[in-house]
């Protein structure tokens, strides 16, 4: 009889021990877990990514519901352990679920402290812990409102650059004079800080919070001076306490958390402690490396094995927001033993700091620049004694013994011992081991078969070095993500080949680009389509078994199976007739919604099927044309009224937008293309933040690109100034073209921009005149055979008719029966 | 109509390699689909998910993804691959003389249940 190991707590600390216990000592527990949270184990480390968009949450699954399965472990999800019974050797949850044990795993984390101001419970205050807090978060940005963080840390700081990316406008409030003061000087809060503010969030450092306002939920936030910060969201994050009320409950030791000795043993033998919740040599963690190492002590325990014991040692802090390099290790506290190297570029943002005692590193702060940082912690690790590269040291790894080495130079200088991912304490050796070893080729496989780079990723780029080490210029060909499953290659390489092996056919690239799928997937035939009919312009024939349902039948799907119709209204200008048909559209067809569209123009919903030819044909008889509103290619071209009617217009920017619209109308581009033009810098037609948008002013035209208000809300930045109408078309039409060319699938400009680089971009289609009409003629070219009305195909002559119409119907026949 | 009853939906040519047709049936929309390969499959033309019309989907190898939330549907047995779980009802299909037949039972059931 395998004895029965119950665990409470199903967190990233007993998820690791079990993967150690599995390994270990398979088959000896008959294991059941309670987790309060009603899902699965997943990386919590990862939750920031979450939060800003960068990651879902079925990418940060650590256990699937399968591994439980195929493991027979019997996991209780939604279920909290509210009782310990030491005596009878039982756990009861609060669904009134009571099992027994031989051996137990209390591993019940952290619980965020909150302050216990007036308001704290109000609707709108939340912690930030778990997937709950994220979906909280998200639901209140949809709102684009003010969000208060209150706490300048780790959690803080991650949770205001989250929601600031979803577009809420965030403000940090910090106790203390400078950020992240635990684990940076003031020198580098100081940084952080402005870094943080030049991202658009507002900090508030030396603020104490007197109260949070609100009537039956937020509305503000009172700081103790007596100013008033408006929120509709409030996160605290301030702080945690290892959660240790049921061990208390049940008896057991228990000082800051539970008491356990190196092996990971409470005060009761037969009951284990790890992970946030427990307290060991008179520390507790709250970062995941010391976790991992209680994991396989007390998985080590429980198989039998008595030598493992927990050794302490300072874990490196990061912060994981795209843009902000940090790091700091150990203790930076001034002190009379104690010496300072610093490196400070003001111009570049950079700050560094090694602090020593008796020539041997004892904390490190980087800003600005953290490739050292793993040098830095192994010769602090090892206690080197640093005498001879005093002079030299602050300037990192590469600048030992000589000149400037190639990147992968530093990596190849550290030792096999030294460690590369903090988080799972995998060394270099390990890893260089297992690529040869295992013959490993892919970031992936090195993750799964070390660890290395698999929690909070931030050692990637190091992981990545390696292999190119360790693989050569092999490795590099596959490091660029591919485009899916069926294919190593990534989006670039793929229209690269295209082009050179002139593939003009699905079938072709699969075959000649070595598709490991016999067709392919929903992710890769759309982009291929789309690359062929980009680079084959008039002599590739669409592929419509590769387009996603709308683009197919050129409507939207609506949650019930009925589809949407949006006419184009050019430049959002219409007329009486256009309007009389799309009212005898809407009642001829029974269609029960009929609005207007953020994008300026009509949306008929709720169309069946089978009628969506007919309701074409009665809008084309009236002159109305598909709006694309399904395409990734030009949507619409929203304008102001402009100088004809608006007593500050200074240029015709209706007039212009309905040029640009029907120049445009029918391309295919990588995403949804929109635009917009304004008659004046007061911008009534949001063009600032369109992925193309036009400012007129009394000189001419401003040219905005990059912009987009959707998921992420960014500003516009401007490609140039046009003297013309006409020139502005053509630069224009030469920037969607250069962006039909480079861009990936499904990459909107702004991250195409971001990719490539605003002044590449500009290199082209500004500066070099040639260039630019190079690019306009190709558009041109492609405009030739792209400007088909596909409702007219459909309505008119019968293209895709069985898309249409059922192959049979026997509902009528069998209902009369 | 007993078990072994076949209906005739029409000809097997017109349903589009890599897609699908429907059929409507008092049971429900049943989807008819053609792999590359030639190989027909029939489906309830509801996805486990959130019931997407899995007709409108993109056909690959021998599953479809389904065109509301991407869900991959395996076409021969009407399971949820990879992470997702749930199951569509497959419905009896085959090819005589050009002709697609499907199960005669399964287009019935929801007109005996109501
Ligand atoms: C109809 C409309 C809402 C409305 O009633 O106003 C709409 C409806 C949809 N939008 Fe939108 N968007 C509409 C204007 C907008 C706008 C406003 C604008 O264009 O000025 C935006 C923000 C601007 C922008 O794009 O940056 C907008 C940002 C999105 C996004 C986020 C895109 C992004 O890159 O972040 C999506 C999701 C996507 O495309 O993947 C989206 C996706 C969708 C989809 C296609 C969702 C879907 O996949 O089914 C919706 C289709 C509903 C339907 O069948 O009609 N819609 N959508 C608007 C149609 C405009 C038009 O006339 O063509
Ligand atoms: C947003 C965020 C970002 C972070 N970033 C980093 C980072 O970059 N690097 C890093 O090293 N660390 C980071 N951390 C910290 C790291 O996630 C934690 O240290 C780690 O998850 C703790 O693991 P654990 O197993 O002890 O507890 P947890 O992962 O917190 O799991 C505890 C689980 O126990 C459950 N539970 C509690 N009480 C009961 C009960 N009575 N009965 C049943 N179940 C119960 C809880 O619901 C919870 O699911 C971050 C944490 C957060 C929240
Ligand atoms: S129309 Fe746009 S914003 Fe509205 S629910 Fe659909 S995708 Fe979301
Ligand atoms: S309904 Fe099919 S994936 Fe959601």
């Amino acid at each position: 009889m395998p004895e029965r190991l119950v665990i409470v707590g199903n967190g990233m600390a007993p998820g690791r021990m079990l993967e150690h216990l599995l390994d270990k000592a398979p088959g000896r527990y008959d294991v059941t877990i309670f987790n309060a949270e009603p899902r699965v184990n997943y990386d919590r480390i990862m939750l920031s990514p979450v939060l800003s968009g960068e990651k879902d949450y079925e990418q940060i699954v650590i256990h699937g519901d399968g591994w439980y399965i195929k493991h027979g472990i019997t996991l209780y999800k939604g279920h909290k352990i509210v009782a310990v019974d030491r005596a009878a050797k039982t756990v009861t949850s609060e669904p009134g679920e009571t099992v027994d044990y031989d051996k137990l795993v209390i591993a019940t984390g952290s619980v965020p402290f909150i302050i216990p101001v007036p308001g704290h419970d109000l609707p709108g205050v939340l912690s930030y812990r778990d997937l709950d807090d994220v979906n909280a978060m998200l639901l209140a940005a949809q709102s684009r409102q003010k969000a208060v963080v209150i706490g300048g840390g780790l959690l803080g700081l991650e949770a205001a650059a989250g929601l600031q990316a979803r577009g809420m406008e965030v403000t940090v409030i910090h106790l203390m004079p400078t950020l992240m003061e635990r684990q940076l000087d003031p020198a580098a809060g100081y940084l952080l800080q402005k870094a943080v503010e030049e991202r658009g969030i507002r900090v508030i450092t030396g603020a104490n919070t007197k109260a949070i306002l609100g009537d039956r939920r937020v509305e503000g936030v009172e700081l103790a001076d007596g100013t008033i910060l408006p929120a509709t969201l409030v996160v605290m994050a301030v702080g945690i306490r290892p959660n240790a009320g049921i061990a208390k409950e049940a008896g057991l030791a228990v000082k800051r958390g539970i008491l356990v000795d190196d092996g990971m043993r409470t005060s009761d033998e037969d009951i284990l402690a790890l992970g946030e919740c427990a307290e060991v040599g008179g520390h507790v963690y709250g970062l995941v490396a010391p976790l991992y190492e209680m994991a396989r002590v007390a998985a080590a325990r429980l198989a039998g094995d008595d030598s493992a014991g927990f050794v302490h040692s300072d874990t490196p802090t990061k912060l994981k927001v795209t843009g902000i390099d940090l790091f700091s290790l150990g203790d930076f506290a001034d002190g009379d033993d104690r010496e300072d190297i610093v490196l400070r570029d003001a111009r570049a943002g950079v700050y560094k700091r090694v602090i020593l005692q008796d020539n041997r590193i004892i904390g490190t702060v980087l800003f600005g620049e953290t490739a050292d940082a793993t040098w830095f912690s192994d010769l602090k690790k090892k206690a080197v004694d640093i005498s001879e590269m005093r002079d030299t040291l602050i300037f990192g790894q590469a600048y030992q013994g000589g000149s400037p080495l190639d990147p992968t130079a530093a990596v190849a200088a550290l030792a096999d011992d030294a460690e590369i991912c903090g988080c799972n304490g995998v060394c270099k050796g390990t890893i260089t081991k297992a690529i040869a070893d295992k013959g490993l080729t892919s970031l992936a496989d090195v993750r799964a078969h070390t660890k290395a780079s698999a929690s909070c990723g931030t050692c990637t780029g190091l992981v990545e070095q390696l292999m190119t080490l360790t693989l050569g210029e092999s490795f590099k060909a596959a490091a660029a993500p591919s485009l899916c499953g069926c294919t190593e290659l990534g989006h670039a390489d793929v229209r690269k080949l295209i082009r050179a092996h002139r593939l003009k056919s699905v079938p072709a690239v699969m075959q000649e680009l070595g598709w490991t799928t016999p067709n392919g997937c929903a992710k890769c035939r759309p982009a291929l389509n789309y690359y062929l009919i980009c680079d084959w312009p008039g002599e590739y024939r669409d592929d419509s078994r590769s387009r996603y349902i709308n683009e197919r039948v050129h409507a939207n799907i609506q949650k019930d199976g009925t589809y949407s119709v949006v006419p184009r209204m050019w430049g959002g200008v219409t007329t009486p007739d256009e309007l009389r048909a799309i009212a005898d559209v809407a009642d001829k067809f029974k269609i029960p919604t009929v609005k207007v569209t953020g994008g300026q123009r009509i949306d008929l919903l709720g169309v069946r099927k089978e009628d969506l030819p007919a309701v074409w044909a009665d809008l084309g008889r009236a002159g109305m044309i598909s709006g694309a509103a399904y395409a990734k290619g030009l949507r619409t071209v929203k304008t102001c009224v402009g100088k004809d009617w608006c007593r500050f217009g200074t240029q015709d920017s209706t007039g212009l937008g309905i040029k640009l619209e029907k120049r445009m109308w029918g391309s295919w581009t990588p995403a949804k293309v929109k635009l917009g033009v304004s008659g004046c810098p007061r911008n009534c037609a949001e063009a600032t933040c369109k992925d193309i948008g036009v400012i007129c002013v009394d000189s001419g035209y401003e040219i905005h690109f990059a912009g987009a208000a959707g998921l992420d809300i960014r500003g516009t930045q401007v490609l140039c100034k046009a003297a013309s109408e006409d020139e502005t078309i053509q630069i224009i039409a030469a920037l969607t073209q250069l962006y039909r060319e480079q861009g990936h699938y499904l990459e909107r400009i702004y991250k195409w921009a971001d990719r490539v680089g605003v002044e590449s971009i500009r290199a082209a289609v500004v500066d070099d005149p040639d260039k630019r009409q190079a690019l306009y003629d190709r558009f041109m070219e492609s405009q030739k055979t792209a400007q088909v009305d596909p409702w007219a195909e459909r309505a008119f002559q019968g293209v895709d008719a069985h898309e249409f119409a059922p192959l049979a119907d026997f509902s009528f026949k069998e209902a009369a029966e | 109509m007993s078990e072994d009853t076949w209906i005739d939906v029409g000809a097997e040519a017109d349903v589009p390699p890599l897609g699908s047709r429907v059929v409507r049936a008092p049971a429900g929309d049943i989807a008819v689909f053609k792999a590359a390969d030639g190989t027909l499959f029939a489906l309830f033309d509801r996805c486990p998910h959130k019931g997407g019309p899995l007709s409108q989907g993109i056909v690959h190898g021998h599953a479809v993804t389904c065109p509301l939330h991407n869900w991959v549907i395996g076409l021969a047995d009407g399971a949820a691959q990879g992470a997702d779980h749930g199951c569509t009802a497959t419905v009896a299909v085959k090819v005589e003389a050009g002709r697609v037949l499907l199960a005669g039972a399964a287009l019935r059931t929801g007109a005996r249940a109501a």
